[in-house]
């Protein structure tokens, strides 16, 4: 095959594009469709075209956001089977249901009422309307549901057992899909595209409020994207706790990594901010940090709720040592004894395979069940080196600072505005917050790519924890082949990307200049 | 419920949904006539007429990839990880389409309007020409192996092997390309009567429609019986399994043709078909005002298409052959899920006809009243 890993790594960059740029649109998506249907209810419920001509702004905003967000999202679906051809056999029979399901229950949703919302005004009744502006809503949430619980599942692969007949895993329990990183991660994820969507409203309705033009159209849209936001961001925050703690239970590497923590203890600090020692490796001396600023405590509070629980860094993880529920130290299985058992594992399958050719069955039975054993650490049986198995630290322990502490300044940003807002004239007269307001919109969206990069790089080198790693993953294709699309996509949506960008900004400016405040409420 | 039962029965809703999906390719249709028109008012009357439709089509083609992949992932490891170029051209084409619609009118769009359009007449010309070219390799074959035993090969551990034009080999090989044409020209014969039913404008845009109708029609109907002509001919796989999840195959002269006699329901389906086909054709050319063609063209379509997908699985047929080894051919026996997951995923399909249910009602309150001129002038949403 062409140079394995020249493909897994342009393979890797390629999809890491898709879902970086897929990410731009979608949050915003999840959390404008609520928006615009709180907007319409109220337009129903008050009879004011005020909110009407909210309702319509908002929801022009939405339109241009969603067409990219479509062009976008196709292409993740489709290069699990362009890109990682392997993994969509060998954990295909699991993970393929997910994403089936989606496109019956949410995409036709999505798309059938998306279509009433643009183009149904004056076609059906307003209540119905506005009942397909809430359907567009709970599509798009419901598709999250099925990508989000298929994305947990290769973070945490349950409900299924390997058949070494075919190669590949098959499920054997459906509602196992349903696993605590499943529910944390899509609840995290939907409602921090709430807070994204709120940070939106209100940064361009403080360019309104900036122009001195439509401030009452701006006002009502800075409480409801007020609102909206900070309850998202606030159960994001829940959420995000919810999740350390299942990263800390199922892919402590991770947790690890997030920390930049070789050597754990007890009663662990958290680094609220630091450098990480680039020359670090799990097997040498050197420092973690060039410098830290360490929280006492709260690495041991994060992960298990508990001020004197051990943590385990990245040196311990690969050694081996844990703690037990009684706190004494113990020894689990090391890195390199994985290593071993996963080539145990590919042995084992490989008599296997053997036996079934000569119709032995007694051989297939020893085979079958020396694999049972060793399989939970087959995916270790690709690599070479304990090396191969550690998470890029860096990456992951920044990204997780640039979310924490943008998530951090937006509660604040929320609690602010929504004060202000309510107090008179106050955010109307406060220029420089005003300027605060719209720069901080891209940080939102800076704070949760942060989010994913945290989730994804963290989780490497695997794309089914423990069992199947991205470069057992791929498809037989050329380095050349996956080299020229990664540059066909990266122009392409960024080519589309300028253009969203600028119809937006075109469409918010084109807005400033009308009077949104016609008011023919009965 | 048995495996081979939820097998099969996952074959027919795979079917179903390639039958739904070339229908909706009117929309593909209308965009790859959008350079043909007379005045820039038919050309938004297309656009806007084919734009609320056009997330329909989309979203059948994902949901059609993902019931493919719950369904027979091998086939969709295999034949997407392999015909990687068919596939790219393919996604490439309806990315940008997604946002043409949509950003086409407004301002600052940063490339003007044409540039969209030229996006649309792209989607619209590759998009039904590839998907032509992938479904008729469900007859023609494809130049691939499977060995499952490569995942533990750590060099080269893909278990489908692809020869090395990934896709080229496909796209340029004259027999796939001729239901390519044929599906791209069923496209736009549909998306003149769609629009027939749709707008009403002047008779002259109407009378054109009609015109332009009869003539993608009749080269409908020549490269699809060319297409038949040769499905019927060919020699196919027979294939038996053995327990280890390989086949063994023989070669069948007139293997499609037997299937359409064995499989005596699939030979109707694509009798009904073609007649009404060519009924909704003919008499909305040889009627004066009859805007209703393109129901009876469009269910023809569809039945036409269920029974392609039908004799390429059914009677012990590989839907994928294998040209470089018979053996690796991809069968709904050995390309399927496990009996647990076709069963979990056979619950959640009932919710299916209430899926289409309410797409056909929200489809006739949208098209109660028939695109304008006039609308299009008054609606705060235009393409």
């Amino acid at each position: 095959m062409d140079d394995l890993m020249t493909v897994v790594d342009w393979s890797r960059w390629q999809f890491a594009l898709t879902a970086i740029y897929h990410w731009l649109f979608v949050p915003l998506t999840l959390g404008l469709s609520l928006i615009v249907a709180v907007m319409e209810s109220l337009y129903l419920k008050t009879k004011s075209e005020k909110w009407l001509a909210a309702t319509k702004f908002w929801m022009t905003l939405f339109g241009i956001n969603f067409a990219i967000g479509v062009a976008t999202g196709i292409i993740l679906e489709f290069e699990f089977g362009t890109n990682w051809s392997n993994y969509s056999w060998f954990v295909g029979d699991i993970f393929g249901a997910p994403l089936a399901i989606e496109g019956l229950l949410a995409f036709f949703m999505e798309a059938t009422f998306v279509a009433v919302m643009f183009f149904g005004w004056g076609k059906v009744s307003p209540r119905f309307h506005l009942a397909s502006t809430w359907l567009t809503w709970l599509g798009a949430s419901i598709s999250a549901l099925w990508i989000l619980v298929a994305n947990a599942w290769m973070q945490y692969p349950v409900g299924m057992e390997f058949d070494p007949g075919q190669m590949r895993n098959v499920m054997d329990n459906f509602w196992a899909l349903f696993s605590g990183i499943a529910v944390n991660k899509y609840m995290h994820a939907v409602f921090s595209g709430w807070a994204l969507s709120g940070v939106f409203v209100i940064g361009v309705s403080a360019w309104f409020l900036y122009k001195k033009r439509n401030v009452p159209f701006a006002v009502r849209s800075i409480k409801v994207g007020g609102w909206i936001g900070l309850i998202g961001l606030l159960l994001t925050m829940w959420t995000g706790d919810g999740s350390a703690v299942e990263v800390t239970k199922h892919q402590p590497m991770k947790l690890a990594a997030m920390e930049g923590l070789y050597r754990g203890g007890y009663s662990q600090g958290i680094v609220a901010a630091g450098l990480v020692n680039p020359d670090k490796t799990w097997n040498n001396d050197e420092d973690e940090y060039l410098f830290d600023i360490t929280v006492p405590y709260g690495l041991s509070i994060l992960a298990k709720h508990d001020l004197n629980a051990f943590v385990p860094g990245i040196s311990d993880i690969v050694e081996g040592i844990d703690v037990n529920e009684n706190g004494d130290t113990i020894n689990t299985v090391s890195y390199a004894e994985r290593i071993k058992l996963g080539k145990l594992s590919h042995e084992a399958l490989r008599e296997y395979d053997l036996a079934r050719a000569r119709n032995d069955r007694a051989a297939m039975d020893a085979a079958e069940q020396k694999l049972r054993e060793y399989y939970p650490y087959f995916g270790y049986g690709y690599f070479d080196s304990v090396d191969e198995a550690i998470p890029p630290v860096g990456v992951t322990f920044y990204s997780f600072r640039v979310m924490v502490i943008l998530g951090s300044y937006f509660l604040l940003f929320f609690v602010v505005a929504l004060f202000l807002v309510y107090k008179k004239d106050w955010l109307q007269r406060m220029k420089w917050l005003q300027i605060v307001a719209m720069v901080s919109v891209p940080f939102m969206w800076i704070c949760s790519e942060a989010g994913w990069m945290v989730a994804e790089v963290g989780r490497q080198p695997w794309t089914v924890q423990d069992l199947l790693p991205t470069k057992a993953a791929i498809s037989e294709i050329s380095s050349a082949s996956v080299i020229t699309t990664f540059w066909l996509f990266a122009l392409i949506f960024t080519v589309l990307l300028v253009a969203e960008v600028s119809i937006m900004m075109r469409q918010i400016g084109k807005n400033s200049t009308k009077n949104l405040e016609i008011d023919n409420s009965h | 419920m048995t495996l081979e039962y939820l097998q099969n029965y996952w074959w027919v809703l795979i079917s179903v949904l390639g039958g739904i999906l070339v229908f909706l390719l009117f929309v593909q249709g209308g965009q790859s006539m959008l350079f043909c028109t007379k005045y820039d008012k038919e050309r938004d009357l297309i656009i806007n007429s084919m734009g609320r439709k056009w997330e329909l089509t989309f979203t059948t083609l994902v949901t059609f990839g993902g019931a493919f992949f719950a369904s027979f992932p091998l086939f969709y490891s295999t034949s997407f990880g392999g015909a990687y170029w068919l596939w790219i051209l393919i996604l490439f084409s309806f990315i940008v389409q997604a946002v043409s619609y949509e950003y086409r009118r407004k301002a600052g769009n940063v490339y003007g309007t044409t540039t969209y359009d030229v996006f649309l007449f792209i989607n619209g010309c590759v998009g039904c020409i590839l998907l032509g070219v992938a479904v008729s390799m469900f007859f023609f074959g494809a130049y691939f192996t499977v060995s499952r035993g490569n995942l533990l090969d750590p060099g080269s551990p893909v278990i489908s092997q692809w020869a090395s034009t990934h896709g080229f080999e496909a796209i340029f090989n004259w027999k796939n390309l001729i239901l390519g044409v044929a599906v791209l020209f069923l496209a736009r014969m549909q998306a003149c009567l769609y629009m027939m039913n749709n707008i009403a404008d002047d008779p002259s845009f109407f009378n054109r429609l009609k015109s332009r109708a009869l003539i993608d029609g009749g080269i409908f109907v020549v490269f699809f019986l060319w297409f038949l002509a040769m499905v019927l001919t060919a020699t196919g796989y027979t294939v038996s399994h053995n327990n280890d999840y390989t086949v063994v195959v023989s070669e069948t002269p007139f293997k499609y043709f037997h299937n359409y006699v064995n499989l005596w329901w699939a030979g109707l389906t694509l009798l009904l078909g073609v007649v009404l086909v060519l009924f909704g054709l003919l008499k909305t050319c040889f009627s004066k005002h009859w805007t209703k063609g393109i129901w009876f063209t469009g269910i023809g379509t569809f039945l036409a298409v269920v029974s392609l997908f039908w004799v390429a699985g059914f009677g012990d047929t590989p839907f994928y052959p294998s040209l470089l080894d018979s053996a690796s051919s991809l069968t709904i026996r050995n390309a399927s899920s496990s009996e647990f997951t076709l069963k979990a995923m056979s619950y959640v399909s009932i919710i299916i006809p209430f899926v289409l249910a309410y797409i056909a009602y929200v489809w006739r309150s949208m098209d109660k009243k028939k695109l304008t001129p006039g609308e299009l002038e008054t609606t705060s949403h235009k393409y």
